[in-house]
């Protein structure tokens, strides 16, 4: 390909070339201005090397194709593409942050930090994950902070778009990704698992909480390779201040076989933002690595599935949901809370992998000392809390799939949104205590969530007698 | 500019009717018809009147297998319930639609595009595309970067660059595929009137050339009255059956 070389002071499509920003190793990133565009812009550039390079050409395709679908304050906004055939491009907004990358020198990072991190990469992986696009690159230089506090995902040159042509697939017979943080299905090419990305984020929460990569920087495919059977050393050796919950969220998100991660980045951002609520399990005490015996059967276990790419069924973004149960706990609504577990229970057996939330709200005043405490010393917070466990028992859920909230508000059904909004909840079940007109005229509960909930939301009602007033 | 495709219509009058209907909402500059307007079908005179007053119009219409048959008369190479249906269809059509029929080209060039029946190689022969192999035959065969094709009756996009075979991409239907890049595409199209890929919708695609994006639709229609006048003309009752199961 011959193509006039990009200078500043040139135009292309409109665009004034400005002053080179950057050159990489794939693309160069120039400052560029429109007219029509008030926002810093920079357009990327392919390198156009001897030969073209074709992991640069598809690689780059792929962004073309990607970038303007993409959505959200997580991906940076695109305001054009160039045509292949005369000079490829991408106009994007200019991110004012710096990259996770500088971090790596600093770490460890106090725990704090490591966790708010991985909250704020998690929320911008649910985000990726519900436009059906799976990244495949996720490392600290790809990983942009913008001044407001979100984090964006840059160069998706190696993603794919599950319901977009893979112009990667099948272009390339050895593992595309990067070193220290491809995922072992990853490095047996299956390019189809979203939680390749979880996997790949937990290297790099690994390497911010202990200062060491969790599998090295291997340089060749039989490197690479040694994920799929030798575990890290656990963090909490190598950093003591490691709460063992944060350990329990590492080393899940570094399972090597996909099926014992996180099912969705949600689950684990849900897990993020209640330490308290994740299920510790052997891997949260782990000292040690793995014996020899341990490991070499690991990988005599992968020794059948070498050489080839096991390709699983392709896990859907809304697979896994986060389902909350909206429990009124009061008095006479004993028989309302029955139907609402009924319709839970419904819900649990159709859809695999739910992940439920049971939540009560402790409704406060809105003026005047709120008494934690009641008459005979008993915390009201710890009597719901209780209420709430003994309200879920007759489903029989495993620990792992069910936690239990208890919002202190003066708004119920304020709170009950707001909690379904930070915790990307894809599924509220909620009782309405009546249908009369009076309840209409004053607003409930579950009409305001209806109203307002970023999800879908299902009403439970009693069955009502045919001459029953409804009116309460 | 924003352009239709439709192929394999089959003289089936109820899907064409809803295509045309959902495409003319989607703000369209002209429609190409990739052959097949007739055959299996009850109602090749309709079908054959509407295409006619859109070429009037400015639509590209394309020679099938089909029509060179029901126009001629010859049966040559089909089998049974197709053969049945060529015979019947022949004696419904009047001297015009048959001369009409005969004179649509065998393919056709657009800017980058090539618009063709069946496999491009040798489209006389009305090779199907049904694999890599298939597809990449069509594509080597033509200098023009994006190919329409019909004739198989599944929807299939393939994308190739200079040095590897073709990689197909199963449509999905209401989401725009981008044709980006330096490569080959091959857009085969699936039925109006009897799709074979088990989803009975009728299928067509529109390429919006500004955004060099290729969008499958299915638009579902009123297959009972379909096959009623199927069963009524003593057409073959599977050419009818099958409409229900998309096969």
């Amino acid at each position: 390909m011959t193509r006039e070389a990009l200078q500043t002071g040139s135009t292309i499509d409109g665009y004034l070339i400005g002053e080179k920003l950057h050159t990489g190793g794939m693309a160069t990133l120039w400052r560029v201005t429109h007219p029509d565009i008030a926002l810093p812009i920079v357009m990327k550039v392919p390198m156009i090397l001897d030969g073209d390079d074709a992991t640069v050409i598809v690689g780059f395709e792929m962004e073309m194709m990607l970038l303007p679908r993409l959505t959200g304050v997580h991906v940076p906004r695109c305001f054009g593409v160039g045509d292949y055939a005369r000079q490829p491009y991408v106009v994007m907004e200019q991110i004012d942050g710096d990259s996770l990358f500088p971090l790596l020198e600093k770490s460890p990072l106090p725990i704090a930090d490591v966790v708010s991190l991985a909250g704020k990469t998690a929320a911008a992986l649910v985000d990726l994950h519900r436009q059906n696009v799976i990244h495949f690159d996720i490392k600290p230089s790809n990983i942009m902070l913008r001044k407001s506090g979100e984090v964006v995902f840059i160069d998706f040159g190696l993603s794919r778009h599950l319901q977009l042509p893979d112009l990667l697939e099948e272009e390339f017979h050895v593992p595309m990704g990067t070193g220290p943080y491809i995922a072992p299905e990853q490095v047996l090419q299956n390019r189809t698992d979203f939680r390749s990305d979880i996997f790949s984020l937990g290297v790099i929460l690994y390497h911010l909480t202990t200062g060491e990569r969790p599998f090295g920087f291997p340089q060749n495919v039989r490197g690479l390779r040694k994920r799929l059977w030798r575990d890290p050393v656990p963090p909490r050796k190598l950093n003591p201040e490691t709460p063992p919950w944060l350990q329990e969220i590492i080393l899940r998100c570094l399972e090597p076989d996909a099926g014992k991660r996180y099912p969705t980045a949600a689950q684990l951002l849900f897990d993020l933002q209640h330490p308290g609520e994740v299920k510790l399990t052997e891997r949260a005490e782990r000292l040690e690595r793995d014996g020899l015996w341990t490991v070499t059967r690991r990988r005599l276990g992968w020794a059948g599935t070498a050489g080839s790419a096991r390709q699983p069924e392709t896990i859907a973004a809304t697979s896994a949901p986060i389902v909350m149960a909206a429990v009124d706990l009061s008095e006479g609504m004993e028989q309302l809370a029955d139907t609402l577990r009924i319709n839970v229970q419904r819900v649990l057996a159709t859809v695999p992998g739910v992940r439920l939330a049971c939540v009560n709200v402790l409704k406060q005043n809105r003026v005047g000392i709120n008494y934690s405490l009641d008459d005979e010393g008993r915390n009201i917070h710890v009597q719901r809390l209780v209420e709430l466990k003994d309200w879920a028992r007759p489903l029989n859920l495993e620990r792992e799939n069910v936690t239990f909230h208890v919002l202190e508000h003066t708004d119920p059904a304020t709170s009950l949104i707001e909690y379904a909004r930070s915790n990307h909840v894809d599924h509220i079940l909620i009782g309405a205590r009546g249908t009369g007109g009076l309840r209409r005229f004053m607003g409930s509960v579950s009409s305001q969530v209806v109203a307002e909930a970023p999800c879908t939301v299902t009403v439970v009602r009693v069955a009502q007698m045919a001459d029953q007033d409804i009116d309460e | 500019m924003r352009i239709a495709f439709l192929s394999d219509i089959h003289g089936n009058r109820e899907a064409l009717d809803a295509v045309i209907r959902h495409a003319e909402r989607q703000s369209l500059d002209r429609f190409v018809f990739l052959g097949d307007l007739v055959g299996y079908g009850a109602d090749p005179v309709y079908v054959v009147d509407r295409v006619a007053r859109a070429i009037e119009n400015g639509a590209v219409s394309l020679l099938g297998n089909h029509d060179a048959a029901a126009a001629t008369g010859t049966i040559e190479g089909m089998n049974d319930y197709a053969s049945a249906a060529i015979e019947w269809t022949h004696h419904e059509l009047d001297d015009d639609s048959r001369a009409l029929l005969l004179n649509m080209p065998m393919s056709a060039v657009d800017e980058d595009r090539l618009y063709v029946h069946s496999e491009a190689s040798s489209p006389r022969s009305w090779q199907y595309i049904t694999d890599s192999g298939s597809a990449e035959r069509s594509l080597r065969a033509t200098t023009q970067r994006l190919t329409f094709c019909g004739h198989v009756h599944k929807p299939q996009l393939y994308h190739m660059t200079p040095m590897k075979s073709p990689v197909l991409f199963v449509p999905q239907p209401g989401i725009g595929a981008p044709l980006v890049g330096n490569r080959k595409w091959l857009a085969v199209q699936g039925a109006v009137g009897q799709p074979r890929d088990h989803n009975p919708a009728a299928a067509y695609s529109i390429l919006d050339t500004i955004r060099n994006e290729l969008t499958y639709f299915r638009v579902p229609y009123d297959i009972e009255t379909t096959a009623a006048k199927i069963h009524a003309a003593g057409l073959p009752k599977i050419l009818a059956a099958r409409l229900f199961i998309g096969r």
